[in-house]
């Protein structure tokens, strides 16, 4: 089989970028769209043109490294998949297929399909984290997690912080990533002490980054590789609105030490 | 006070002002309709009914101003909203799917502007009885007796006003975007606030579409039954010729609604 790409070229931050059209070389079906691009570099490489930048890691859909937005859907026809899994089986012979990068604000692109995600990084650093002391593992079962908890803490922990949910989102809005980690650490037993604390750190963090807003159309969780629900934007909702009645906790003289 | 910044600042906060706000004026649209479907009975009812909304200024004009204190957080918070969702994303994709959002979703910002252009008409139509946009003439001249007092007769101008075909299509579209409206703002507002769960959100989803369904037939039969002239076509006959007479005076209907 054999498609035609129209691919996003961007030389760097600051030059304005464009599609340029390419067709493929002869492809097997079994190839994941990131090795179609492989190969499509090899032959731009072969004649001197500079390859397509893209990100990619470990291609078994676990790192949240892949983006790309193709046909008009975040990593690809199929739901709950990342682009290293989208298979050029899912597309005809002779096909045209716009590949472009995740588009927002704060996800300014760098090359071609590369968009810089550090905004993530940073919103996690607010919060996305529990104060614990490192050392020997704690004895197992120690801190009893009632079942249907630690389930739905692990639906939220699969999210893989791809952005694809700002991709697809209308307004650019990161609150199912965002969601997806206060959740992950507010329905667990260790994530309680700082719960409050975190939500309000990373949704601060969040607002300051530039992302949209939610306006429950669900398109997120329709193109999340890992599944990711809008229950868990609901909880960090209500979360947030908790921390808002508690209010900021009083400072202390010494920093309470 | 930190809490006041977040719920005015933040993306969140607004949400929670987005859900607040459009959960008064839903309350008002409920609280308007079981006023209005009134016109279904005598016209001494509904009549009667704006006599007693009259009689309390102090309960009229503080749900006023409440409202217009609603309305105008549901507008500015909108669109501050779309403004940053808009900058969120300065260069649009090249080709696009809806990737399962709903169309009502995507246009909430169309809807409510054409239900402001539409709310703006109505208080001209109904509450400062503008003359030149009703079609038909001054509606301040139509007046009956109710209880020994001379009040406005709201039966006639509906029965009147709703004769008009222009008038009432412009009714009809705006309760169609009213509803389109509601249907995605309705169960939003309980995820915007929170208020969902697992196990619960088919439940929302499925009542809040069944009540913007209602609120659709409540609103669109009142100007429909009108204009198809099953509801009150003899009294806005009689209540015409008040309306073109040259001094006002009492109809015969209204003294009727004063025994």
């Amino acid at each position: 089989m054999k498609v035609t790409l129209k691919v996003w070229r961007q030389k760097n931050k600051s030059t304005p970028g464009e599609f340029k059209a390419y067709q493929t070389p002869e492809l097997n079906g079994n190839m994941s769209f990131l090795e179609m691009l492989d190969v499509v570099n090899e032959g731009l490489a072969n004649k001197g043109e500079e390859p397509i930048a893209f990100d990619h890691d470990c291609r078994e859909g676990i790192c949240g490294t892949c983006s790309l937005v193709i046909d008009g859907k975040p990593h690809g026809p199929h739901q709950g998949i990342a682009t290293c899994q989208t298979y050029m089986r899912s597309f005809e012979d002779g096909d045209e297929i716009y590949v472009e990068p995740f588009r927002a604000a704060p996800f300014e692109i760098i090359k071609d399909l590369v968009c810089d995600r550090k905004s993530f990084d940073r919103i996690q650093q607010a919060g996305g984290f529990i104060t614990v002391r490192t050392g020997a593992a704690p004895d197992a079962n120690s801190i009893p997690v009632p079942k249907d908890n630690s389930d739905l803490a692990m639906d939220a922990a699969q999210c893989i912080g791809c952005g694809a949910c700002v991709a697809a989102c209308k307004n650019a809005s990161a609150m199912l990533f965002v969601a997806a980690k206060v959740s992950h650490l507010g329905l667990l037993p260790q994530g309680q002490p700082e719960r409050f604390k975190r939500v309000k750190a990373m949704v601060d963090q969040m607002d300051k980054e530039g992302f949209g807003s939610c306006s429950v159309t669900g398109s997120c969780e329709a193109v999340c590789p890992k599944s990711i629900t809008l229950d868990f934007i609901a909880m960090m909702n209500r979360d947030y609105a908790v921390a808002l009645l508690k209010g900021d906790p009083k400072p202390i003289a010494g920093g309470g030490a | 006070m930190k809490i006041i910044d977040r719920l005015f600042n933040s993306s969140l906060g607004k949400k929670y002002l987005m859900a607040i706000s459009g959960l008064a004026l839903f309350g008002f649209i409920v609280g308007h309709l079981v006023g209005n479907l009134q016109v279904f009975g005598p016209p001494e009812l509904i009549n009667g009914y704006a006599h007693f909304l009259k009689s309390k200024p102090a309960l009229v004009w503080g749900a006023r101003l409440g409202l217009l204190a609603m309305v105008a957080i549901h507008i500015v918070t909108a669109v501050r909203l779309t403004m940053e969702n808009k900058a969120a994303r300065p260069v649009q994709y090249a080709k696009w799917k809806e990737n399962g959002a709903s169309k009502s979703s995507q246009y909430m910002i169309v809807s409510g502007s054409v239900i402001l252009a539409f709310i703006i008409y109505h208080l001209a139509h109904f509450t400062v009885l503008l003359p030149f946009v009703n079609g038909e003439g001054d509606f301040t001249k139509l007046t009956t007796v109710f209880d020994g007092h001379q009040v406005a007769d709201v039966y006639a101008m509906m029965v009147i006003g709703f004769q008009v075909w222009w008038v009432t299509l412009f009714y009809l579209i705006a309760q169609g975007l009213l509803f389109w409206h509601l249907f995605h703002g309705l169960s939003s507002m309980f995820q915007s606030l929170g208020l969902r769960s697992y196990s619960w959100w088919p439940v929302i989803t499925k009542a809040t579409k069944a009540v913007s369904i209602g609120i659709f037939i409540g609103y669109s039969i009142i100007p429909l039954a009108i204009f198809l002239r099953i509801v009150g076509s003899d009294y806005a006959e009689k209540a015409r010729h008040q309306l073109h007479a040259e001094t006002v005076q009492v109809v015969g209907s209204g003294k009727e609604a004063g025994k």
